[in-house]
């Protein structure tokens, strides 16, 4: 049966009809064809599909599109402005956080997530809630590495 | 997945009707557990009953020397809440160490103690606080409500509300984790309350336990020391490819000293 979801999603309303069934990650990619947001696992586990859903990071896979009904969603898509990027992005790309990319729009959301609740965290606190975003490439020690300048450019610092 | 009908009610009412009229309903609370079912077709419910969306289900709050959590509030917001970790820091150290953060901005506490899964944490705060469970038809004593392995009291169609936990004179979580998943291998909840004093244990047997002699050795004095002899028997505890049924056995007796010391330090 057909329902309707309306939300923000990257600060622009979007209605559309969807299985009662689809996930948020599919409502996404599939029908907004915002294909940042990746599926990795599908099993809640890596990380990659983490996106926010009124402020939270979120694992995408992991939530029905029917639950994001009214709900302000942000992908990696709407992060940067004016084809600037965000300063966690320009931070993943200038300390070299990333090899294949493909957990990378998870892990830039889930660190954004955490500089909003702890604007200064430290490097175990990273590794600490990096717990549900898995890399297969680059052994985290950059993008711990990038978290940390990308929390420091936000605070205003160097 | 396989198709259901998915209903987003306002109102504990109105969800109650929904899983009434229902062939075979099932509630959505924050779906940490239960869409990870849905997809691998473990389940496959007629009818999704979305509680998201229904007023006042959510939130901490104190009431007299309880605190009360609503049943849709999530782990994150419980670890985070001020009242919580003025109150019973035990609980609101547990609830940070469920899953991930991201498993924590979705899961809630009702989600998790209707599942009953042998190894959630919650079950464990819930058994060692001696807390009651408020549902839409009546309140459900903590320790009648885990009836067996992802089995519990609720009766078809009920609804839990929030869970009331009584303040503790003093009390500590001490968790050996799966290192994948983070759910408990085996976690113990020790309590000084007005009531006397708990010991529960999750992630061992087919649902959350006490363990009487524990609980005896710690009535006489509050310390891990007296505990040095305690154990509990292997028998009936759980094996799997993670710990056998003698290790468990082990690291009941581990996590309850380190759970007492840390209460009592």
């Amino acid at each position: 049966m057909p329902v309707n979801v309306s939300m923000n999603v990257n600060g622009r309303a979007i209605s559309e009809e969807v299985e009662d069934r689809t996930l948020l990650v599919e409502l996404l990619r599939e029908t907004l064809r915002l294909t940042g947001t990746h599926v990795g696992c599908d099993t809640s586990q890596c990380g990659a599909c983490v996106v926010h859903v009124d402020g939270r990071s979120v694992k995408a896979c992991t939530m029905l599109a029917t639950q994001a009904h009214g709900a302000d969603v942000v992908t990696i898509e709407g992060l940067a402005e004016g084809g600037k990027l965000h300063p966690m992005q320009e931070a993943f790309r200038d300390n070299h956080g990333l090899q294949c990319g493909f957990c990378t729009p998870g892990m830039v959301m889930s660190a954004l997530d955490l500089v909003a609740r702890n604007p200064d965290p430290t490097g175990p606190e990273v590794r600490e809630w990096l717990e549900g975003n898995l890399c297969r490439c680059t052994g985290y020690h950059n993008i711990v590495k990038s978290i940390l300048a990308g929390a420091s450019t936000m605070r205003g610092g160097s | 997945m396989y198709e259901f009908n998915y209903h987003r009610p306002g109102t504990l009412e109105a969800a109650a009707a929904a899983l009434a009229a229902a062939e075979d309903g099932q509630v959505l609370a924050g779906g940490q557990t239960l869409i990870p079912t849905l997809k691998q077709r473990l389940a496959s419910p007629s009818d999704v009953v979305d509680l998201g969306s229904i007023a006042g289900l959510d939130g901490v709050r104190r009431e007299g020397e309880s605190i009360v959590v609503g049943a849709m509030t999530r782990h994150a917001d419980v670890a985070s809440s001020p009242e919580v970790q003025a109150a019973i820091p035990a609980l609101a150290s547990l609830a940070e160490g469920i899953g991930d953060p991201q498993v924590r901005n979705c899961g809630t506490i009702g989600g998790s103690i209707a599942n009953a899964d042998p190894a959630a944490d919650y079950p464990a705060a819930v058994v060692g606080l001696g807390a009651s469970i408020r549902t839409d038809r009546r309140t459900i004593a903590g320790d009648d409500f885990f009836t067996g392995l992802f089995e519990t009291a609720l009766e078809e169609g009920e609804i839990i509300v929030s869970v009331s936990f009584p303040i503790p004179r003093r009390a500590a979580y001490a968790k050996f984790p799966n290192p994948a998943s983070r759910y408990a291998i085996v976690g113990v909840m020790a309590a000084e309350t007005s009531g006397g004093v708990r010991v529960a244990v999750t992630g061992a047997g087919d649902r959350v336990f006490r363990v009487g002699a524990m609980e005896a050795a710690l009535a006489g004095s509050f310390s891990a020391d007296a505990l040095a002899g305690a154990s509990v028997s292997a028998d009936g505890l759980n094996e799997d490819i993670h710990a056998g049924a003698d290790y468990r056995a082990h690291l009941v007796g581990v996590m309850a000293r380190r759970a007492v010391a840390a209460a009592a330090g």
